[in-house]
């Protein structure tokens, strides 16, 4: 699995919207290539890109040759994000309680009478 | 609120939370070095045997993990280059591979910057981590984190600028 390949594949915005209509179903090259005002070739050059990064097959149905979603690449991207908020959010867990320590040594006190 | 991560741009990863402390709590934490050992530590089974900090714009600072298992340590180290008690803190950081390796390299430092404000006793935290490259953030990314991180994360161009 490449992450990088990920990545840089979601990087653009009509390479997104394809993978967002093809999570609702496959489609063919033609009926992604509708909603944009792209060229076919152009948007061929999108789906070529999905391809190498693993985020989407090509059936080889006749003409049709649908494309599919793969789920695998996405769900790496996702866990190193989910990764990365786990180390942090278990050191600011360990922070929110040396914080409680600390507001109970300093308590917002009124002045000390002389 | 838990930390909540975004990429605000291909080299910066910004992690913001809530505090419910005082701005000046979350400033003594991240600028005194027997509170920070406390809490920096990352995933449970390590812990902060070296943390040096001369807080002063110009100021340098050392830091040193070691995993409780293997004995393996890393680091940071660098230089404060603002320092605006309470409410912003910034400071390079070289990544020190010691025994765990990586591949940060030594001239590409990254800039890292916190910056704190306080609402009714409520403070929200950004931290934003400014890599030189998007190779350096690989490296820099993946230490500290210890097992099961792909070290091939890199590029991600307009990804969440776009998206965010």
């Amino acid at each position: 699995m490449n992450l990088d390949a990920t990545f840089s594949a979601l990087a653009d915005p009509t390479r997104r919207a394809i993978l967002a209509r093809l999570v609702e179903g496959e489609a063919s090259v033609m009926e992604l290539a509708a909603p944009f005002a792209l060229s076919q070739p152009a948007v061929s050059k999108h789906l070529r890109v999905l391809e190498n990064a693993g985020l989407i097959t090509k059936g080889r149905d006749g003409q049709r040759r649908p494309c599919k979603i793969e789920m695998a690449p996405l769900n790496a991207a996702n866990d190193w994000i989910e990764r990365y908020q786990q180390i942090w959010e278990q050191n600011y867990a360990r922070l929110d309680d040396l914080l409680e320590t600390l507001k109970q040594e300093k308590p917002r006190s009124k002045r000390k009478k002389k | 609120m838990s930390a909540q991560v975004t990429l605000p741009s291909d080299r910066e990863v910004r992690v913001t939370r809530t505090f419910k402390a005082p701005r000046q709590l979350l400033w003594d934490a991240h600028t005194k070095p027997e509170l920070v050992v406390k809490w920096m530590l990352g995933p449970p089974g390590w812990s902060m045997p070296v943390c040096e900090m001369d807080v002063r714009e110009g100021g340098s600072y050392l830091w040193r993990w070691k995993s409780d298992e293997d004995g393996k340590q890393f680091g940071f180290h660098g230089t404060f280059t603002e320092v605006k008690e309470p409410a912003k803190l910034a400071h390079d950081e070289y990544y020190d591979a010691g025994d765990i390796g990586g591949s940060m390299p030594a001239s590409d430092p990254a800039l890292v910057t916190l910056d704190l404000s306080e609402t009714g006793g409520v403070t929200t935290l950004v931290c934003t981590m400014r890599f030189a490259s998007k190779e350096a953030r690989d490296g820099a990314v993946a230490t500290g984190m210890t097992d099961g991180m792909e070290m091939g994360y890199a590029r991600l161009d307009d990804l969440f600028k776009q998206a965010a």
